[in-house]
């Protein structure tokens, strides 16, 4: 293990922004911290660099406390969310930034900082525009700059928060591709902090959903995403239909239907996850609860259904082979889950 | 429109263009000895440099005052705050009374000077002093609002790279708010060149020493020199606009890099 | 995430606060303080004997009338001015802001000096004047001017940056649904920069009954004729009556101190309907 963070805590106030998270990053890992505003992901990151002081939990790398160095002893890299370039300064002066602030005794010479800035440049493919200023740059080749400034200083951890945030969604999808390269290239253990379930999933080895200051569930993407640890995560990661429903007797009642219930599912009142697209739909006369169809919009390769059921509106993405004849807005058809989890509670 | 165009022609435009008319009675020659006279060159150099010295004492003054004001929080901040307009508010002639009362050789503060043995008011210190009184609002008021944008994210990420907090404020925050600090010095600049009333007390007046060109406009009026009078307006007019002109250039150019 | 840091520097937050603080108190809190010392040194007594002096009474008469003239000319001229700047585009219009800020920065002398150069007995108009008999130098009119001159930029100046905030979407939907052009400007176009009108009143006001320089060229220092306040401290000061001189600048201080404290009200209460260059 590299990263070790030992039941950190920290409140801004009265406000607790992380109630005791535990985690561990592995050497090459790329690690998600996942959740919504205010969960405490940036909180996280930012203790990580150093920006923040945690009131208390330890937090170590490579065995090293990490909480006794300052910022600017860590040689943790960050990039920030709007990129935090220094506007007075040339592409290639805020790469080598990092370098030229060196005590003397450790400085690289002024060729090999040229040397590194190149090779850099080189790597964000940003070759050409070592003169510019960052205000002449575009937003994806800021971020791209920022990248490479914060691994000049060949940091043994490199932080992004929010690294895709300001930039528009089809930016945002090459730039995925092509951090995950650069990340496979370099193989520095990398944590980035998002609140955008599918980049989480697209993008990290792991992932670590927070909520409320608290962890609630880490493991690799495809786990995750077929058993979320609780309602909240199911819902998180997005495309989930939730309905209540109620389990007696091995028999899982959903409206006037009712069906076998899984083997461990919870007595009582529960609350029915499944995915848009785990359902089937038909006549009136078929399997499943009573659902009004209220609209039908072709969505790309799939079909949107929107529903009136159970008293709530339901929205479901079907492949338009799997879409009844009948479906048609005013018409009352049976909804039945394929594969259902269950939580307890209402 | 119209009342807009009139009013400025009838204040400004033909005011101004007396200004620069009434010279050339004395033709090229007569204005060229006004201008070259000693005294003039005397009152000249001591209104321009005394501005320029002042201007500069506002440049650290000034940025110190505005950083204590957006970076830290301390009782009496507000009041701190307020108080820095004051010299805009309070009239010169007040400022130059009281500011001569106060480092007069029996001032408190004269006092404490001259048992230094340096002669504060009616002197050129007197002058620069009274400059840097009027001239400091501007600087703040320049630094200020562009210190407070100063993104907390950018010194964040000079300390990640491993930046002191010394190489934090010399490389990332003093380039940021250097135009701003220019522009405040060139309007403290502008000003304290052709201050009157607050310096006016404290200088003494001593012709060749401490006598400021102003002035010398008023004494040529009362020997009905108008001509005199206005060839002096005017160089301090053309000198000014060409010092101002180049601190524009400076500013424009490092404003331009940061901006694309 | 903008939030100034506080306190980024421990060891160097309060040695910069406490700079700050000697700085304005030595440059800039200490003339203010020794305005009233000085006026006190006599006592109470001292402090009102001048105003037992019909000449104090005419230079605040004066100041009174030459600010109540100036200040009302410039804010008309300022809104004129702000309007026209915001709402139409001309040639040379950059050219037309620059004419509008000269006068802050030429010499307060200058100002007086070009009206003297223009209707002084040598000036320009002078022989034509006094052959009618018309008198401006040292006269009231002649203060006036000056003042204008001074005091043009100030309204002007806190109301074209707001109102190029604001635009002209506001007026062109009055106007869509029917006002005249008139009750737009009084019903909508006023009352958005009334705050901002007021703010460049109360600093051109503090100006006008503050000016020195202007108007110590145009004024001739006619004791009780044509001597504003300012002036009159600086004859009372130069007749080494001291305490007087002070005891009459307490009056301009006060107004000086009442306009920061109006100053900071508005800034604070209505920081967002003034342009946004005030707020700080």
């Amino acid at each position: 293990m590299t990263l070790i963070v030992d039941s950190v805590a920290k409140a801004f106030g009265r406000f607790p922004a992380l109630g005791g998270v535990s985690l561990e990053a592995r050497e090459g890992e790329f690690l998600a911290l996942l959740g919504p505003s205010g969960s405490g992901k940036t909180t996280l990151l930012r203790i990580l660099a150093g920006l923040e002081t945690p009131d208390t939990g330890a937090v170590s790398f490579n065995g090293e406390d990490l909480l006794r160095l300052s910022a600017r002893e860590r040689r943790i890299g960050m990039v920030f969310q709007h990129y935090a370039l220094f506007r007075h300064m040339t592409v290639a002066k805020n790469i080598a930034f990092g370098l030229s602030v060196r005590p003397r005794a450790t400085r690289p010479s002024k060729d090999q900082v040229a040397a590194r800035v190149a090779d850099l440049l080189r790597l964000v493919q940003l070759e050409e525009l070592g003169d510019r200023y960052p205000a002449q740059l575009s937003g994806g080749q800021r971020q791209r700059v920022a990248l490479a400034r914060a691994l000049a200083i060949e940091p043994r951890m490199l932080l992004l928060d929010e690294p895709f945030g300001a930039l528009d969604a089809k930016v945002r999808r090459e730039l995925r591709r092509w951090l995950r390269k650069v990340h496979d290239e370099t193989g520095v253990t990398t944590i980035f902090v998002t609140h955008d379930q599918e980049e989480a999933l697209d993008l990290a080895d792991r992932v670590a959903i927070l909520k409320d200051g608290a962890l609630v569930q880490i493991g690799a993407p495809q786990a995750v995403y077929d058993a979320p640890a609780d309602a909240f995560v199911f819902d998180f990661l997005g495309g989930a239909v939730r309905l209540p429903g109620r389990v007696e007797g091995g028999r899982l009642t959903l409206g006037d239907w009712t069906s076998k219930a899984p083997t461990d599912a919870p007595l009582g009142d529960v609350q029915v996850f499944f995915r848009q697209d785990q359902a089937s739909l038909r006549g009136p006369d078929g399997e499943g609860f009573n659902a009004l169809v209220t609209g039908l919009v072709q969505r790309g390769p799939a079909v949107r259904i929107d529903l009136e059921g159970l008293g709530q509106s339901i929205e479901l993405l079907l492949p338009p082979g799997e879409v009844p004849d009948q479906a048609a807005p005013g018409r009352i058809l049976r909804v039945a889950p394929k594969a259902v989890t269950l939580f307890g509670g209402r | 429109m119209a009342i807009t165009l009139t009013w400025l022609s009838l204040i400004v435009l033909i005011p101004l263009a007396a200004l620069v008319i009434k010279p050339w009675e004395l033709g090229l020659d007569g204005v060229w000895r006004t201008l070259t006279d000693d005294r003039v060159v005397a009152a000249f150099r001591l209104s321009f440099g005394a501005a320029a010295i002042a201007a500069a004492a506002d440049a650290v003054l000034g940025l110190i005052v505005a950083w204590a004001i957006v970076r830290y929080s301390f009782p009496g901040r507000r009041l701190l705050d307020a108080l820095v307009d004051l010299p805009f508010a309070l009239p010169t002639a007040v400022a130059g009374i009281a500011l001569t009362a106060i480092y007069a050789p029996n001032g408190p503060l004269g006092a404490l000077f001259a048992q230094v043995g340096i002669k504060t008011a009616y002197s050129p210190l007197g002058v620069v002093l009274a400059l840097t009184f009027i001239g400091l609002p501007f600087v703040v008021r320049a630094v200020q609002p562009v210190l407070e944008e100063v993104d907390r994210e950018v010194e964040e990420a000079a300390r990640t790279l491993g930046a002191t907090d010394y190489q934090r404020i010399v490389r990332v925050v003093l380039p940021a708010i250097l135009p701003a600090i220019l522009g405040g010095v060139g309007l403290a600049f502008a000003r304290a060149v052709g201050e009157y009333g607050s310096v006016i007390f404290i200088a003494g007046n001593l012709p060749m020493v401490s006598e400021i060109a102003p002035l010398l406009i008023i004494i040529k009026l009362e020997q009905f020199d108008y001509a005199g009078a206005a060839a002096v307006g005017l160089g301090m007019l053309v000198i000014s606009f060409v010092a101002l002109l180049a601190l524009n250039l400076v500013q424009t150019w490092l404003t331009r890099r940061s901006r694309g | 995430m903008n939030r100034p840091g506080k306190l980024h520097l421990p060891g160097w937050a309060p040695l910069i606060v406490l700079l700050a603080v000697a700085g304005m108190i030595a440059l800039v809190v200490l003339p203010l303080a020794m305005v009233f010392v000085q006026a006190l040194g006599n006592g109470v007594g001292g402090l009102l004997a001048p105003f037992r002096e019909p000449d104090t009474w005419s230079a605040i008469r004066l100041t009174l009338i030459v600010a109540g003239i100036s200040v009302p000319l410039n804010a008309i001229f300022g809104l004129a001015a702000a309007w026209a700047v915001t709402r139409f585009d001309f040639a040379g219009k950059s050219l037309l802001m620059a004419l509008i800020d000269l006068p802050f920065s030429i010499s307060p002398v200058i100002s007086g000096l070009v009206w003297v150069l223009l209707f002084g007995a040598q000036g320009f108009f002078g022989a034509a004047l006094d052959a009618m008999g018309i008198k401006v130098i040292f006269t009231v009119t002649g203060l006036v001017l000056a003042t204008v001159l001074i005091t043009l930029p100030f309204v002007a100046r806190e109301l074209i940056p707001l109102m190029q905030e604001q635009g002209a979407e506001e007026e062109a939907a009055a106007m869509t649904l029917g006002a005249s052009g008139w009750s737009t400007f009084f019903r909508v176009t006023l009352p958005n920069v009334k705050w901002a009108l007021l703010y460049g009143v109360l600093l051109c006001n503090a100006r006008a009954m503050g000016e020195f320089g202007a108007v110590s060229v145009v004024s001739g220092h006619i004791r009780g004729l044509t001597n504003t306040l300012p002036l009159h401290v600086e004859i009372l000061y130069n007749e080494y009556d001291f305490v007087g001189a002070f005891a009459v600048a307490t009056l301009l201080a006060g107004l000086g101190l009442l306009t920061l404290v109006a100053k900071s009200l508005l800034e604070w209460r209505f920081s967002g309907e003034l342009a946004a260059t005030r707020r700080h």
